[in-house]
């Protein structure tokens, strides 16, 4: 019967030399390829978890009065798309924990890809004949930002109004056709009458389905290139030496897809990410003060904080001041990515082919030069959380950007400087002791691999079952009948806790411990913005009594006053 | 590896995790349960098989012969003849057959163009939108209940957020409404009369990148931005003093009306929130 069916499709397309070819691709074995498939293997929860979700999801921006289960929101107006989040998260049965694997997984994606990004350059596998497959992979990258941009966007909360706003403000800053690109892009004037519907579109349809198509011309390349490899014993320019495709490597291939999906299924149960119930609806006047994006935004957000107040003005024309950290900035770090391959080529007058791998240690400039662009953009990315920074170190935020601006300019050079330095030194003890490089023993690394993925999963799962509270336990103890009989401290811990923190030190909310405004602030002024809302707080009623708003506050001025 | 169970643990530990995952949705999900049990499902999977791999099958490595991508010169040639096959047959209208040539692509380039046109229609034209907010002459200031605000309603160093009456959802309206110290206000020359009964009005977006200017420092003065730290001097024509923003927020005249309420003398003279192109053309 199978044999029939074999027989019968490979008598119509001629399969069985294509299988062959599939099945005996060599692979090297090497712990650092392994990158690259983690990036598909996010990428296909991406799609399966994104799949579950748009099936509840409503990009819709008519106004509703919120009356789902979650009780601090009830009555409150909001969008469709923030209601439709908010069902998903508390209503629809495995919801929360498939929309944070989700997250999750976007933000491991994205850091794969950095990985597999920094493996390829570090060890010069962009050379020729590979640029044309570096110049796709760069490109994924960007689709990856733009869509791990769209899809926090979409949801209309207040972090993501904001961050929508800054987004706004950046299309806005292009000389000469910024107002109408704009405006083409949201239907009006910011928020635009079409502004969700349109990232709805773009995050679920038209960006996946690039970066598909993008995902499958960069391996068929990659199939008719075939892999590079590190020097080592028997390893040459014309051939490559490694496991075939059948049936050992598929099968470790399959097991460290279901490891991704393991530990991004602990992170998405364990380890809360983005609570949009805490942040509230977007309100156009309200801010979100602790208002971070995702970490690969981070750059960006840092660039924009450092950039010193300056813009270009002539003529009745002026090209402002987000434009050159966020378009220039970025138009520059990703047209150099880009070129990089042939500008090196350039430079070096290495027009050759190469599939073999440099180590980092040989190549000092190049490796040198990565180095100090990772700094710079290390200390952008610091100085994304510059005020979380300045609280934390007890200095003024304009001290921490002062320094920061200082570090992103001379930190980069000093690490290049040095690191070419002592590399150049290296190399030079090394060729006096006539040495030739360090001969890798062709082992593999597949056990040492899976004992660490296995190990941080576990760390992973027992540090944040210790430490995680479950957002979906509030709605049933959110009622002021349930909470009857609860201390102020109780119910503080219940209620309070999760935004302005167990000892009042603040979290997305602000602190109120002591020497913060809050101890001037009268109980009657407390009270009123513990029933009606402030900022991103939630409006309370229903949720506690008016005596236990009391016990409350009396909770809080005794640890104020401690 | 040769002694290790851990392909049988492994696809057993998934197979409980499984029947769990099952119990736990029936019996009303819990996040943090169905995270630990996919976790437990998914995890023992990937180990069966990784561990089960190198268990059970071979291990050896393969050499593959690697071949030159580039094709043969004779390839290449005859590539070159094929693509020659579309060259004029002898004896064809040589020029006729050119300016068909051309009338193909310029049907092309109008069907093109034809088809860029409806691009328009994703959005008006913006340069009226970016310069107006719904103040106007005599427009009332409301707080975000739509409630009027009366000029003695905030004490010295207060602030409300005020908007445009019957337009509280406006992105371009939020508006700062300040008590302002007297002692140590100083208005901007030329509009001594755009602030009423002590109060003055500046926008609340912030001309760097459009967040609201949400923290005000009522002892010293200070607007600060939360986003990206942009700080503005209340009592000196909120002019920036920190950060990246380069203009300061631009400033709504406003008086007091016949009931005693706080309203517009005009629209912003100015447009509000981020700089763009043609800001200043124009006005």
């Amino acid at each position: 019967m199978m044999r029939a069916i074999v027989r019968g499709i490979d008598e119509r397309l001629g399969t069985a030399r294509m299988t062959r070819e599939i099945l005996n691709k060599v692979f090297p074995d090497h712990w650092s390829f392994m990158l690259g498939e983690v990036i598909l293997y996010c990428f296909i929860i991406l799609v399966v978890t994104g799949v579950y979700l748009t099936l509840f999801f409503d990009a819709s921006q008519q106004e509703v009065l919120y009356a789902g289960s979650y009780v601090p929101l009830q009555g409150v107006e909001m969008s469709r798309a923030y209601a439709s989040a908010l069902d998903i998260t508390f209503s629809v049965r495995s919801g929360l924990v498939i929309r944070q694997v989700h997250h999750w997984a976007a933000l491991l994606f994205v850091a794969s890809m950095l990985a597999h990004v920094l493996r390829t350059f570090f060890t010069g596998a962009f050379r020729k004949p590979r640029e044309l497959n570096w110049a796709v992979g760069v490109t994924l990258l960007v689709l990856a930002l733009v869509n791990g941009f769209t899809g926090y966007s979409m949801i209309d909360d207040q972090l993501s109004g904001t961050g929508l706003r800054i987004g706004y403000s950046i299309v806005l800053a292009i000389p000469f056709i910024g107002p109408w690109l704009s405006s083409l892009l949201l239907g009006g004037e910011f928020p635009g009458p079409d502004i969700l519907s349109r990232l709805f579109v773009l995050h679920v349809m038209i960006v996946p389905s690039i970066i598909t198509l993008l995902i499958v011309i960069h391996l068929v390349i990659l199939v008719r290139q075939k892999h590079t490899q590190f020097p080592g014993k028997g390893r040459r320019e014309n051939n490559v030496i490694g496991l075939r495709m059948w049936p050992t490597y598929a099968m470790k291939a399959t097991g460290v897809f279901f490891l991704t999906s393991a530990t991004l299924a602990a992170l998405g149960g364990l380890v809360q990410i983005n609570p949009i119930w805490i942040f509230g609806p977007f309100r156009v006047a309200d801010v979100s003060s602790a208002s971070q994006p995702d970490w690969y935004v981070g750059w960006l957000e840092g660039a924009l904080r450092l950039m010193p107040a300056w813009e270009l003005r002539a003529w009745g024309f002026e090209i402002p001041n987000p434009f050159y950290p966020a378009l220039l900035l970025s138009g520059l770090t990703f047209g150099v990515l880009y070129a990089w391959p042939w500008l090196e080529a350039r430079f070096t007058g290495d027009h050759e082919i190469h599939h073999l791998l440099d180590r980092p240690s040989e190549r000092p400039v190049r490796t040198s030069l990565g180095l100090g662009t990772l700094t710079f953009f290390g200390v952008l990315f610091i100085a994304g959380s510059d005020d979380v920074l300045a609280v934390w170190l007890d200095v003024s935020v304009n001290t921490v950007i002062r320094i920061l601006q200082l570090l992103t300019i001379v930190s980069p050079i000093l690490v290049f400087l040095i690191s070419r330095r002592v590399m150049n030194r290296r190399l030079q003890k090394r060729k006096e002791r006539g040495e030739g490089p360090p001969v890798r023993v062709g082992h593999s690394r597949w056990e040492a691999l899976v004992a660490v993925l296995l190990a941080a999963g576990l760390v992973f799962v027992t540090v944040s079952s210790l430490s995680s509270k479950s957002p979906s336990d509030l709605p049933e103890t959110w009622t002021a009948e349930a909470n009857a009989g609860l201390t102020g401290k109780q119910l503080y811990d219940a209620a309070c806790a999760q935004c302005h923190g167990e000892r009042l030190e603040g979290i997305f909310g602000p602190a109120m411990g002591p020497n913060t405004d809050s101890v001037q602030m009268s109980d009657t002024l407390l009270q009123a913005i513990v029933f009606s809302g402030i900022g991103k707080m939630p409006p309370m009623p229903g949720v506690l009594t008016e005596e236990q708003v009391q016990a409350v506050i009396l909770y809080v001025r005794q640890v104020q006053a401690e | 590896m040769h002694e290790t169970k851990a392909p049988q643990v492994g696809f057993g530990v998934t197979i409980l995790a499984g029947i769990g995952l099952l119990v736990l949705y029936a019996a009303g999900g819990h996040p943090q349960l169905e995270g630990l049990l996919w976790f437990y499902a998914l995890a023992g999977l990937g180990v069966g098989i990784v561990t089960g791999a190198i268990r059970y099958l071979p291990q050896e490595h393969t050499e593959e012969e690697r071949h030159p991508l580039l094709s043969s010169d004779e390839m290449i040639a005859a590539a070159k003849a094929d693509l020659r096959r579309a060259d004029a047959p002898e004896g064809a209208p040589d020029k006729e057959r050119r300016t068909v040539l051309r009338l193909l692509g310029g049907a092309f380039a109008a069907l093109g163009a034809a088809l860029v046109f409806p691009i328009r229609s994703l959005g008006p034209d913006p340069s009226d939108d970016l310069r107006e907010t719904p103040f106007a002459h005599g427009v009332r200031l409301v707080t975000v209940d739509g409630a009027p605000i009366g000029s003695d309603q905030l004490g010295v160093g207060e602030v409300v957020t005020a908007f445009p009456e019957g337009h509280t959802t406006a992105a371009d309206a939020p508006t700062l409404l300040i008590r302002f110290d007297e002692g140590r206000f100083f208005p901007v020359r030329g509009r001594e009369d755009w602030v009423a009964s002590g109060l003055v009005a500046y926008s609340k977006i912030c001309t760097h990148a459009a967040c609201a200017v949400g923290l005000y420092e009522n002892v010293t003065g200070v607007l600060l931005c939360p986003c990206h730290q942009s700080t503005y001097d209340v009592n000196d024509g909120a002019r920036p003093t920190f950060g990246p923003a380069t203009r300061a927020l631009p400033q709504l005249p406003i008086a007091i009306d016949s009931e005693g309420f706080v309203v517009a003398q005009s629209d912003y003279p100015e447009p509000v929130g981020p700089g763009y192109w043609d800001r200043t053309n124009n006005l």
